[in-house]
């Protein structure tokens, strides 16, 4: 038993239908969860781990 | 022996401490490292590389999360491996007990401390948070994968 953070307060989860997935390419990895009460979303979570990054390339010109 | 063209490596670390300033601003104290924030942005939203400072428009908006975004933990300095300056934030980003109903997909790494200037546009998957935890985990800070990089 745990108790969920929702829209309608503090739940108990077994009260909870939970839902998860995740997505996995080249710029992320992304996890989530969802809890729902009787077909209406009370709670949902993200955990994006970001892969990229940004990419400065300094050049130093030449003479002539 | 022979000479080669170069921007040198430590140039490149210290144009992330402001140690060169090649313009006349900003005067800078000494010592203290600015303080970074990072805001969400709505999918509709048209930040990039022209993105020159922090913006309201097309942030997100909704219960428990502030205009403005979240500090930025910066306990590691830049550094350099090779010919690469490099910077992390040294933890992740968690935007606690929020519900964010319209999707999103940006993070603006911005400089609170001068004038809210751009520092970097970040995108993911787009996103929604129901009274969740919205949590944006760094990759490595290491050369190759590091959030910032100057090569």
């Amino acid at each position: 038993m745990a108790l969920i953070t929702t829209t309608k307060g503090e739940m108990d989860d077994s009260l909870l239908e939970k839902r998860e997935g995740s997505v996995d390419n080249d710029n992320e990895l992304t996890r989530w969860v969802e809890y729902w009460l009787d077909g209406e979303l009370v709670h949902r979570s993200v955990h994006v781990h970001l892969k990229k990054n940004v990419f400065a390339d300094g050049m130093a010109a030449m003479f002539g | 022996m022979s000479n080669t063209q170069a921007m040198c490596t430590s140039f490149k670390t210290e144009l992330m401490t402001a140690t060169h300033n090649f313009g006349t601003a900003p005067t800078r104290g000494t010592g203290t490292a600015d303080t970074f924030y990072a805001a969400l942005y709505l999918t509709s939203a048209t930040l990039n590389a022209s993105t020159t400072a922090y913006t309201t428009s097309g942030e997100v908006s909704g219960l428990g999360y502030s205009a403005g975004g979240i500090a930025v933990t910066n306990a590691t300095a830049p550094t350099s491996s090779g010919t690469t300056a490099y910077w992390t934030p040294s933890a992740s980003l968690v935007y606690t007990g929020v519900t964010l109903t319209t999707a999103f997909d940006t993070v603006l790494i911005y400089n609170q401390t001068q004038s809210n200037k751009a520092v970097s546009v970040h995108t993911f998957g787009s996103q929604t948070i129901t009274a969740g935890t919205f949590t944006l985990t760094m990759p490595a800070n290491t050369n190759t994968t590091a959030l910032l990089r100057l090569a």
